[in-house]
């Protein structure tokens, strides 16, 4: 096998202000091959965006404090310098940003701000970024590209804006995509077409991607690999197909078994009693554990090690045995 | 964007229609008979109201109102009380003056102002952020004929670089900008007008430009791999309209304010002039003077308006 397209390894993010420290993500570790689609699934807050910014190092240089190693393309993304990092962003790895509304330029053309990353990289003329711009519009599928090519971020509606996004951070064909729920933002229909090019683009190009979502339909339709987080920390990892049908780690457990088929998808997460934990004021053990109907003592004691449980997968629970029987159970048929 | 010009331009006529009658009847409002100061004291009943009749202070008030009002549309402005000559001639005169020095003014507050806001923004709370809130808080709080004042003993009085007053022993008509010996005059005044608008730029800029850099768009510009200084570009685009409208307020208030700056300076501006018609009751050279400040400040809005929808697509809509 050859070196994975992006390879983490231990990636850990504390956020410092001058009274507390948070860790929003502790020790994290997946890899993705060239052309693989990795989904994070977590409940808000559990540190998705935060790893997402991480891996592209767009948090607060400041206040995060960054560790572990980020393996992308044959660069260690944590040791590059500015120039080196900068060329890295927009070209190699690009980001798609969870709300459309406001990630893009209110002052420029969708034109000029696509061309711009195009000009930033290749180093082409004004007339082949725009003619590059417009391949991208007619690429994400925006009606009557020539005249959105004009038009300024507000007078394009959410799914549009998202396309152009979309269309942006495919300029220059990057070997990973960061997608942070790009489609939570937006109507259920457009949601579904949003998603269906995204599919549809990353058959053609045969990127990497990183989606992250809340939407456990979602995932199951686009996904080769899950890793679930909770509190900042990856508890259950592997093949999409394994961890959706047979999920091991109480969390993804009552996480799958809480979304009845038919139900809005979005509605899923709440339904595990209890709410997530402060992550300026962790528990010493499992941080599931005041939530978990499996707990015992050790897991509030000690935090529990990753635990292989089959081929490329992994859980971070001490109760792996307690908790089976019972997903069998709850398993829908 | 010409029928929202258009728009903007019918807006401002009812304002300058508003401007004239404050400007009118303020004069009015005002204590003391403006004929007192014309007459001998030993005038006759009889000489005062020739002289009231000559000057139409007999009549009722609208209509001495309508009558300066259709007098004031063809540029006819009376004529002085004092000087006999007519007050459009001295208004103007004295007006080109103010405005030259409150344009550099301006421009150079401007540029140091946004410079230092922008800087500020990029670096909020380390040095050169403190620095430059300090420099806006001088700036902004300190009055500034006290600063004139101030400037005045320290370069002219104790240093003798430049002169403390006027313009030139040549005075207005031959002053000349590019000349050291003519341009030394309006040092000390410019750098004392610029403070204000060195404040509150500055001010106004740091705040605009930062409040940018928090928004969730730089993120996508830096993922974008776009330098600091391609990023930069993007903040202040996006901070210019709100910037521009500050700048031209703040010459709107130079332009009118010069009162005080100008007396400190007796600079030949508006300022002065309107301080020499108060002093003397002078009331058509003072109305005259008014209403052309009033009517230049609507006119610095209405452009100001016009360029901010140039800079901001978003704006040409509403
Ligand atoms: N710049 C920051 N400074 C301090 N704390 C931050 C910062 N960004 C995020 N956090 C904290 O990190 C934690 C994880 O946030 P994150 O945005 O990654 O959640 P998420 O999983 O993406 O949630 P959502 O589904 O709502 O987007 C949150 O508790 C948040 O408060
Ligand atoms: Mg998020």
């Amino acid at each position: 096998m050859t070196a994975p397209l992006l390879d983490v390894r231990g990636l850990t993010v504390r956020f410092h202000s001058r009274r507390s420290s948070a860790t929003a993500v502790d020790d994290v570790s997946f890899s993705l091959a060239a052309g693989e689609v990795l989904c994070i699934i977590g409940e808000s807050g559990s540190g998705k965006s935060v790893t997402m910014r991480a891996l592209m190092r767009l948090l607060p240089e400041r206040r995060a404090e960054i560790s572990g190693r980020i393996g992308l393309d044959g660069n260690d993304v944590l040791s590059l310098g500015d120039r080196a990092l900068n060329a890295l962003r927009g070209d190699t790895v690009s980001m798609v940003f969870q709300e459309p509304m406001t990630a893009l330029d209110p002052v420029f053309t969708i034109g000029d701000q696509i061309a711009e990353t195009v000009r930033r990289h290749r180093g082409a003329s004004r007339a082949e970024a725009e003619a590059r711009a417009l391949e991208l519009l007619k690429l994400v599928r925006i009606p009557s590209p020539e005249r959105r090519l004009r038009a300024y971020p507000h007078e394009l509606s959410g799914g549009l804006r998202q396309r152009a996004m979309i269309a942006l951070a495919l300029s220059c064909q990057p070997k990973l995509l960061l997608a942070d729920e790009p489609t939570t933002a937006l109507d259920a229909t457009v949601q579904i077409q949003v998603l269906v090019l995204l599919k549809r683009l990353q058959a053609e190009i045969g990127m990497g991607i990183v989606f992250v979502t809340h939407d456990l339909g979602v995932a199951a339709q686009i996904a080769d690999k899950v890793a679930v987080m909770y509190a900042g920390r990856i508890v259950e990892y592997g093949p999409a197909r394994d961890v959706l049908l047979d999920p091991r780690h109480p969390y993804t457990i009552g996480m799958l078994s809480s979304t009845v088929r038919g139900q809005p998808r979005d509605r899923d997460i709440e339904a595990i009693p209890g709410s997530p934990p402060d992550l300026a004021a962790l528990p010493p053990g499992c941080a599931f554990a005041p939530r978990c109907r499996f707990a015992v003592d050790a897991c509030r004691a000690a935090l529990p090690p990753v635990e292989e449980v089959g081929p490329g997968r992994s859980a971070r629970c001490a109760r792996l045995a307690a908790a089976r029987p019972a997903a069998a159970a709850a398993a829908p048929a | 964007m010409w029928i929202y010009a258009l728009h903007r331009l019918l807006y401002a006529i009812p304002i300058a229609l508003g401007v004239s009658v404050i400007c009118f009847a303020l004069v009015y409002l005002a204590p003391g008979d403006p004929v007192q100061s014309l007459i001998p004291a030993d005038a006759t009943e009889e000489d005062i109201a020739a002289i009231k009749r000559l000057y139409g202070f007999d009549k009722p008030l609208v209509f001495q109102y309508f009558d300066w009002l259709g007098r004031a549309l063809t540029g006819d402005l009376g004529t002085s009380l004092q000087t006999n000559r007519p007050v459009l001639e001295d208004v103007t005169r004295a007006f080109a003056n103010t405005l030259a020095i409150a344009l550099i003014a301006v421009t150079l507050a401007f540029a140091v102002a946004f410079t230092l806001g922008t800087l500020a923004a990029y670096n909020v709370g380390r040095p050169i952020d403190r620095i430059a809130t300090s420099i806006s808080t001088v700036g902004v709080s300190v009055p500034n004929y006290w600063m004139g004042i101030v400037l005045v003993i320290v370069f002219a009085v104790n240093l003798r670089w430049l002169p403390a007053t006027g313009m030139g022993a040549t005075g207005s008509e031959n002053f000349d900008w590019l000349d050291w010996d003519s341009l030394k005059y309006a040092v000390l005044p410019v750098v004392t007008m610029a403070m204000i608008p060195l404040g509150v730029v500055t001010r106004s800029t740091r705040s605009a430009v930062a409040d940018i850099l928090s928004q969730d768009f730089v993120q996508v510009l830096r993922a974008k791999g776009l330098s600091n200084t391609r990023i930069l570009v993007h903040a202040v685009k996006n901070a210019l309209p709100q910037i521009l409208a500050v700048m031209g307020l703040q010459l709107g208030y130079l332009i009118g304010g010069s009162i005080l700056i100008e007396t400190v300076f007796t600079w030949p501006g508006t300022g002065l002039l309107m301080s020499k018609a108060i002093l003397t009751r002078d009331i058509p050279l003072l109305q005259g003077t008014i209403l052309f400040l009033a009517l230049t400040f609507v006119l610095i809005n209405l452009i100001v308006d016009l360029l901010q929808t140039l800079v901001d697509p978003r704006m040409s809509r509403a």
